[in-house]
């Protein structure tokens, strides 16, 4: 165990975490790999790991909340890592169980997990893409991006801007052309792929919701590109 | 790329040269009118502007300075949300380059291409939009016209109707009887009554549990049936009756003065009834000559009018074909329509017809459903595509996240209407 500041505090809470009264035996990595399933189509850990809507997770433990320099955070978290809130299992099982809790005007529109179990789980899976996973067995860091099976010309498909403003007026009629969420996801600042990948996914009822299966369901491959490109940029 | 002068002006002589209707720039800026300001017509008026930047003159007709939505009144009845949450300004249209007209708008000529206002004067357009909503066919409800509204409310135009049927409700006495007259088809938001009908019995299950509700409906059934009577028999069983058209809903007579709704000759004194008529299109269409019947025949592909391909009619006065007649779909036909007029006007690329609804319903609290469907513009009207429904035995987090997302609806297409707030 390295010793030393904050690194030293956060893999002792980490052991008390994970070696406190019945949790030992219970942190399940490989739960966790299943828990993490739900984050990523928005976020990636391991080797090669990119930012997608949200930050990647590589060297997660003792990192200052909106610390990386090439990730565009929201206001929200940008005060909060300015105000000393650094990402270590406590603060991370906080944050996970309601995110909105912690950062009011996250974009990350995820509902939180309830489960304290599932977040033990998750955090120890993602402890392993930190430096020195302490007190957890090493792991061999394997890339796991977003699984897809879409076509790469699919993927490679240029959209014209033009085209996905006019197709945006049926998407702003929910989602806020603001970047707003109130109950429905924010959909502008993606990156491309990852919005097309979403889309396809609704598309080809992978991802679940009836809407936007519908809605997805009926617009062409150059449609959804089109859409991603325009919505990419938009900043209102 | 950047504009200088010289290739700026360059390329609008070429643009000039290459218009169909010289004639409109021979004037200026060509100029757009657009009458009424919900769903229809303030997102017309906003897409337009917003996105001819200035191309355009954009003037929306509104005789109020607040507009209250239909969609989630019915909340503000339940107690769900508070009148002041469903008013929106038109400040935010005119921060997009709308000139905002607080009048009436009292004739269309169509020869002139003019509107007469009711405060004097006229506006000229090129093309004209009319969104008007809905008015109440006369003598729908035996006993029943527009100045009976304040006995018996209709409360199917958000604001003061609203506000009234609210404090009638709340003064009911003990143990009173609420009753709804429910309209005939085709009418505005086809769930509406029903979720009526779901927040005033949340109301009274919480303030006056002894009170009855009783629905007439000239209806054998409607939308999302199945859905609203499982949360009826799970939220209120036993509170009232829904009579339809089986057991005669569809004859029925009522006297405001002596506060009697009579249903297949049956009379019950009532303490508060909400009649909501028969419909049809806002006058402004009629005057204008573009009706047949009720309601405004329209082609499907840009929303014109059959009988003048200048007008443009927008949301529940229309008659497009398989839409309900919601805001969503006002909004969503006021998209393609404004895509179609700034063509028209200034040469933009005009994109294919593409529309969509959706409508959430509150049955009680976290208790939302939905149903919805795509379109697509065909020679003869706007026909549905796909379409989907909530099922019924749903689980609570299901429903609560339906009730969620419709929150982040209302939120999101009041901005798309009005502008983000400031």
């Amino acid at each position: 165990m390295t010793a030393g500041g904050t690194r030293y505090l956060a893999a002792l809470v980490l052991s008390a975490l994970l070696a406190g009264p019945g949790l030992a035996d219970t942190a399940d990595i490989e739960a966790g790999e299943k828990v993490f399933q739900q984050c990523k189509g928005c976020r990636q850990v391991g080797s090669g790991a990119k930012h997608r809507s949200g930050p990647h997770l590589n060297a997660l433990f003792g990192r200052k909340a909106a610390g990386l320099d090439d990730f565009r955070y929201s206001k929200s978290f940008q005060r909060a890592g300015a105000s000393g809130l650094e990402w270590h299992a406590d603060t991370l099982n906080v944050f996970l169980e309601d995110p909105r809790a912690m950062t009011s005007g996250t974009r990350m529109s995820f509902r939180g997990i309830k489960n304290g179990e599932d977040r033990t789980n998750l955090i120890a899976f993602l402890r392993q893409y930190s430096d020195d996973p302490a007190n957890i067995p090493e792991a061999d860091p394997t890339a796991t991006g977003i699984d897809h099976d879409l076509d790469p010309a699919i993927l490679a498909l240029k959209g014209d801007p033009e085209y996905g403003e006019y197709l945006s007026g049926e998407c702003t009629t929910c989602h806020q052309a603001a970047g707003g969420d109130d109950g429905i996801p924010s959909i502008t600042l993606w990156p491309e792929d990852q919005f097309v990948l979403a889309m396809h996914a609704y598309k080809n009822k992978q991802r679940k919701h009836p809407v936007m299966q519908m809605i997805a369901g009926r617009l062409a491959d150059d449609e959804i590109a089109a859409l991603a490109a325009y919505f990419k940029d938009l900043k209102n | 790329m950047t504009f200088n002068r010289r290739t700026f002006l360059g390329t609008s002589a070429v643009a000039a040269a290459s218009l169909a209707a010289p004639m409109v720039l021979a004037q200026g800026k060509p100029r757009v009118v657009v009458i009424g300001g919900g769903a229809g017509g303030a997102s017309a008026a906003r897409y337009i502007a917003k996105d001819s930047k200035g191309a355009v003159d954009v003037t929306l007709i509104e005789p109020t300075r607040t507009y209250y939505t239909c969609f989630f009144s019915n909340l503000y009845l339940g107690g769900f949300k508070e009148i002041d949450e469903i008013g929106h300004s038109y400040g935010g249209l005119a921060a997009n380059g709308v000139n905002v007209v607080h009048d009436w708008a009292v004739g269309v000529d169509r020869d002139t291409k003019t509107v007469a206002l009711a405060g004097g004067g006229a506006l000229q357009y090129d093309k004209l939009i009319l969104s008007p909503g809905i008015d109440f066919v006369d003598m729908a409800v035996p006993g029943w016209d527009i100045s009976a509204q304040n006995a018996m409310p209709h409360a199917y135009k958000a604001g003061s109707q609203t506000e009234l049927l609210k404090a009638q409700l709340a003064a009911m006495p003990e143990g009173g009887t609420f009753a709804m007259v429910a309209p005939p088809n085709p009418y505005r938001c086809p769930p509406g009554p029903y979720e009526r009908v779901s927040m005033v019995a949340h109301y009274l299950k919480a303030n006056n549990p002894t009170a009855k509700i009783i629905v007439a409906d000239p209806k054998p059934k409607f939308s999302k049936m199945a859905l609203f009577q499982e949360g009826w028999n799970n939220h209120y069983a036993g509170m009232g009756d829904w009579v339809g058209e089986d057991f005669g809903g569809g004859n029925v007579s009522v006297d405001p003065a002596a506060m009697t709704v009579t249903i297949d000759g049956e009379e019950t004194k009532v303490d508060v009834a909400n009649v909501i008529p028969a419909m049809k299109a806002g006058r402004i269409a009629d005057i204008a000559g573009v009706t047949d019947g009720n309601w405004a025949p329209v082609n499907a592909a840009d929303m014109s009018s059959k009988a003048d391909p200048d007008i443009y009619v927008l949301g529940d006065a229309s008659q497009q074909g398989d839409m309900p007649k919601s805001g969503f779909s006002a909004n969503s036909q006021a998209k393609v329509c404004a895509n179609a007029v700034r063509g028209a006007l200034t040469g933009s690329k005009v994109f294919p017809a593409k529309f969509s609804n959706t409508c959430w319903s509150l049955i009680d609290t976290n208790d939302g459903v939905k149903v919805g469907a795509t379109y697509e513009a065909t020679d003869e009207k706007i026909a549905k595509v796909d379409g989907f429904i909530s099922q019924t035995g749903e689980s609570a987090d299901v429903r609560k996240a339906t009730y969620e997302e419709s929150e982040g609806w209302y939120a999101g297409i009041t901005a798309d209407m009005f502008g983000a707030k400031a």
